[in-house]
C-alpha cells in the first residue's frame, strides 16, 4: 500500500494535472517563500505610538509610560495594589535585573494554576492593531500569556513597529530562528459566546497592562 | 459526526417553530452583520485585499503539493512531526495511536471544525478518554451533546437561560443567570483541565511553509492553555491551509477577523512551531501536525474548486436569510450555512445531502461578502445540476422541471397559461388581497400567505404601457 503522503500529493499533482514542479519551477517559489511577496497594508499616518496606546485601549487595555526601566516596579506596584491583588508574581527573567519590592513573593518561572499577576518582556508592539508580540523563551514563558489573571507586559516603544509585517521582518532578523511560540496579544481575553454579549476573562488574563518604556 | 442532513426539511421545520432557537438567532444575526460592515467602512483596502487573498489562495492551490512538502519540512526542522490522513476514519486512527502512546486520559480541544469533520470527539469518547472541549461555545454544547451550529459561534442557538440551565445540571447549584457569572464557572471549571490534560489538540488556521508554524486565532485564550499545558499538542486541518509566509498569513488575517466577528483582529494570534526547546520552562513535550485530505484532493480538481479558498469565517452564514431562519443544525452536519451546502455534499455525497444545495434562494449576499470571493451561488447552482444529471433530483421534481422545459420553449402556450393563472389567482384571492390556502401548493401557503396577483401578466402591462408612452 502506498503510503498516505504520496496518495495526497499524487492526488493533488493530478488535479493540477502535472507531475512534480522541476527544479526551476520549484526553486521560483522556494524565492517566494524566501523573498516574502509584499502585500497591500493597511495605510495610516497617525503617530506609531499614539496609535498602539489608541488601538489597545479601544479592546480594554491600559497602558502607562514611564521614562525608564527603573520605574517598572513602581508601576507594577500601582497596578497591583489598585486591583487588590497579593504582593506576588511571575517575572520574565528577562526583567531580573530590576529591583523589585523586597516584600513580594517573586519567582521566575512558568506561571503557575495559582497564579495572579505575571510581569512579561514583548519583543515588540504593532501600532496596526494595537497588539503586542511575546516570544516564549526562558524570559518570557508563554504561561505568563494565558494563566494569571492579571497580566502586565512591558514594551519599549521604539520597538512599536507599523505592521504585522515589519514584525516579521524583525523575527527573521533575529539570531535563533522561530521561537517555538509567538503570541500576538491585541487586550485581555474575552468571549461572546454567551448571547453575543462581550464579557472579559473568558480563559486568559481579564487585565492586560501595558508599561511603555520610552 | 453522523451526517443527517438527508433529514433537513423536517429539522428546518422544527426549527422554525422552536422558539428558543428563534430567540437567540434573533439576537445573533444583526450583531454579525452590523459589526462586519463598520470594520469593512473603516478600512479603505478591503475590497482589495479581497481580490489579493483570492489570487494568492488560486497560488496555493495551484502549487499545493510543493507548498505542503516545504512546511512539512520546516516542520520536521523544528522537531516536530507530520502526519498525512487520506480521510476521516486515518485521521482518526492517527491520533488515537499517538494518544495510547503516551498513555493519554485527558484530552483538552480547541474549537477545531477539521476535527468534528473527522469526527474526533467520539472516537476519543469511544476509546475511554475524557475530553473536554476548552472553547467556551464549544463547552455549553458538550454539557448539552450537541454538534456546533456555527463554524465560529458553535453555541450561538443557545439562549442565556439554556446556559444557566446545563451549568446548574454540570456544576450544580446556585443557578447563574449572569452572563459574567456564567463565563466565570466555566473559567473555573476549565483550570484544572487544562492543568491535567496529556494531549492538547487545537486547529490549524493557517500553515506556513516559510517557518513550519501552525497558526491558531481565538478571543479567549483557551487554544492556548490548551496547547501550552498539554504534554503533547496535536493540530488538525485541512491539506488546503497552508500558505507560503507569514506575510501571506497576514494577507488573510486582515480579512478574517473583520468578516468573521466583526473586529479588526482576535485577541489572540498565535504561532506554534515544534515542541518545547531546551532551555524552555513551558510548552509541549511532543507537537504534531495532521494534515487531513478528506475529499480536498478530489474537489482541487473539480468545478468546486474555489470551495478550497474558503477561510471558515462564518460571514457567508451570517449573511444568509435561510441560515438566520433555521439556524445551523437544520443542516444536519459540521458545516452549515452557505459554505456548508457546497461542503457537505461534496465531502460527504451528492445523495446523503440532496437538499442543501436547494436549499437556497439564490440571492448572492454570501457571495458578496465572503472574503476570498467564493462564488457560492454558483457553486450550489451547479451542484444541483450534478444531482439532476446523477439522477438524484427526485422524480416529482424532475417531471416539473420536464413540463417547465416544455413550456418554457413554446413562448405562445406560456403566456396563455399565465395568462389564465393570473386571472383564476386574482379571483380567488380578490377580496383579501391574498391567498391563504391554494390547493397543489401548500409547501409554499403552510408557512405564509400568496399575495393574488392583480390579474393582469407582467407581460401585458409591459405592452399596454409601452403602448401608451
Ligand atoms: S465560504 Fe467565504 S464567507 Fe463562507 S466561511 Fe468560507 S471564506 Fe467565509
Amino acid at each position: 500500500m502506498s503510503s498516505a503522503r504520496e496518495d495526497i500529493l499524487d492526488a493533488v499533482r493530478r488535479a493540477a494535472g502535472r507531475e512534480p514542479l522541476d527544479s526551476p519551477a520549484s526553486a521560483a517559489l522556494d524565492a517566494r517563500i524566501i523573498t516574502p511577496v509584499r502585500h497591500l497594508r493597511p495605510a495610516f499616518d497617525e503617530d506609531l505610538t499614539v496609535r498602539f496606546i489608541r488601538k489597545l485601549e479601544s479592546r480594554s487595555g491600559t497602558v502607562a509610560r514611564v521614562a525608564d526601566r527603573a520605574q517598572i516596579p513602581a508601576v507594577v506596584e500601582t497596578f497591583r495594589s489598585a486591583h487588590g491583588l497579593a504582593p506576588r508574581a511571575a517575572v520574565g527573567a528577562g526583567l531580573k535585573d530590576l529591583d523589585w519590592p523586597a516584600d513580594w513573593t517573586i519567582h521566575y518561572n512558568r506561571a503557575g494554576i495559582e497564579e495572579t499577576l505575571s510581569v512579561t518582556p514583548a519583543f515588540a508592539g504593532i501600532a496596526e492593531t494595537g497588539t503586542l508580540m511575546l516570544l516564549a523563551s526562558p524570559d518570557s514563558p508563554t504561561t505568563h500569556n494565558f494563566v494569571p489573571d492579571n497580566q502586565v507586559v512591558v514594551l519599549e516603544t521604539a520597538r512599536i513597529l507599523r505592521h504585522f509585517e515589519d514584525a516579521w521582518a524583525a523575527l527573521r532578523e533575529r539570531t535563533g530562528g522561530m521561537p517555538r511560540a509567538v503570541n500576538l496579544v491585541s487586550g485581555p481575553s474575552r468571549t461572546a459566546d454567551i448571547e453575543q454579549t462581550i464579557q472579559l476573562g473568558a480563559h486568559g488574563p481579564r487585565r492586560l497592562h501595558v508599561v511603555l518604556v520610552d | 459526526m453522523d451526517i443527517r442532513s438527508h433529514e433537513f426539511q423536517p429539522r428546518a421545520v422544527a426549527a422554525l417553530r422552536d422558539t428558543s432557537l428563534q430567540q437567540a438567532l434573533d439576537k445573533a444575526r444583526d450583531g454579525f452583520v452590523a459589526k462586519r460592515a463598520v470594520q469593512v467602512a473603516e478600512l479603505s483596502e478591503f475590497e482589495a485585499l479581497r481580490e489579493a487573498a483570492k489570487t494568492l489562495k488560486d497560488h496555493v492551490l495551484d502549487h499545493l503539493d510543493h507548498y505542503l512538502e516545504r512546511y512539512e519540512a520546516a516542520v520536521v526542522a523544528a522537531g516536530g512531526h507530520v502526519h498525512w490522513a487520506r480521510d476521516d476514519a486515518e485521521a482518526r486512527r492517527i491520533i488515537l495511536d499517538i494518544c495510547r502512546r503516551v498513555d493519554a486520559r485527558t484530552v483538552t480541544k480547541g474549537k477545531s471544525m477539521v476535527s468534528e469533520e473527522i469526527g474526533l470527539n467520539t472516537a476519543l469518547i469511544d476509546a475511554g478518554l475524557t475530553l473536554v472541549e476548552t472553547d467556551l461555545g464549544e463547552y455549553i454544547i458538550q454539557l448539552a451533546g450537541e454538534a456546533p451550529s456555527h463554524i465560529i459561534a458553535p453555541a450561538v442557538h443557545k439562549t442565556r437561560e439554556q446556559v444557566s440551565d446545563l451549568f446548574e445540571q454540570a456544576h450544580g447549584g446556585p443557578r447563574l443567570t449572569e452572563i459574567a457569572d456564567l463565563v466565570d464557572a466555566a473559567r473555573l471549571a476549565l483550570r484544572e483541565r487544562y492543568f491535567q490534560a496529556d494531549v492538547g489538540i487545537t486547529g490549524g488556521n493557517f500553515l506556513i511553509a516559510e517557518t513550519g508554524s501552525s497558526l491558531i486565532v481565538t478571543n479567549e485564550g483557551n487554544g492556548d492553555l490548551t496547547q501550552t499545558l498539554a504534554r503533547v499538542h496535536i493540530v488538525t486541518a485541512g491539506i488546503e491551509r497552508v500558505v507560503p509566509t507569514l506575510d501571506d498569513a497576514t494577507l488573510f488575517l486582515r480579512l478574517l477577523a473583520r468578516s468573521a466577528t466583526g473586529q479588526e483582529t482576535e485577541t489572540y494570534t498565535t504561532l506554534s512551531t515544534g515542541p518545547k526547546r531546551a532551555a524552555d520552562l513551558d510548552g509541549p513535550e511532543e507537537y504534531h501536525v495532521i494534515l487531513v485530505d478528506n475529499g480536498r484532493s478530489r474537489m482541487l480538481a473539480g468545478p468546486f474548486r474555489e470551495m478550497l479558498r474558503c477561510i471558515r469565517c462564518g460571514a457567508c452564514m451570517n449573511h444568509c436569510p435561510v441560515y438566520g431562519a433555521i439556524g445551523g443544525h437544520a443542516y444536519g452536519w459540521v458545516y452549515p450555512g452557505p459554505m456548508g451546502s457546497v461542503l457537505t455534499p461534496l465531502i460527504k455525497g451528492l445523495n446523503a445531502a440532496y437538499d442543501l444545495p436547494n436549499a437556497c434562494t439564490l440571492n448572492g449576499r454570501c457571495a458578496s461578502v465572503c472574503p476570498v470571493k467564493i462564488p457560492l451561488p454558483d457553486l450550489l447552482r451547479r451542484l444541483r445540476h450534478e444531482q439532476f444529471k446523477q439522477s438524484i433530483t427526485p422524480r416529482r421534481k424532475r417531471r416539473a422541471l420536464a413540463v417547465w422545459h416544455l413550456l418554457a420553449t413554446r413562448p405562445k402556450l406560456y403566456h396563455a397559461l399565465e395568462r389564465l393563472a393570473a386571472r383564476a389567482l386574482a379571483a380567488i384571492g380578490a377580496r383579501a388581497g391574498r391567498i391563504r390556502r391554494l390547493p397543489g401548493a401548500r409547501g409554499w401557503t403552510d408557512g405564509r400567505d400568496l399575495p393574488a396577483p392583480s390579474g393582469r401578466t407582467f407581460l401585458e402591462r409591459w405592452q399596454a404601457e409601452r403602448g401608451q408612452s
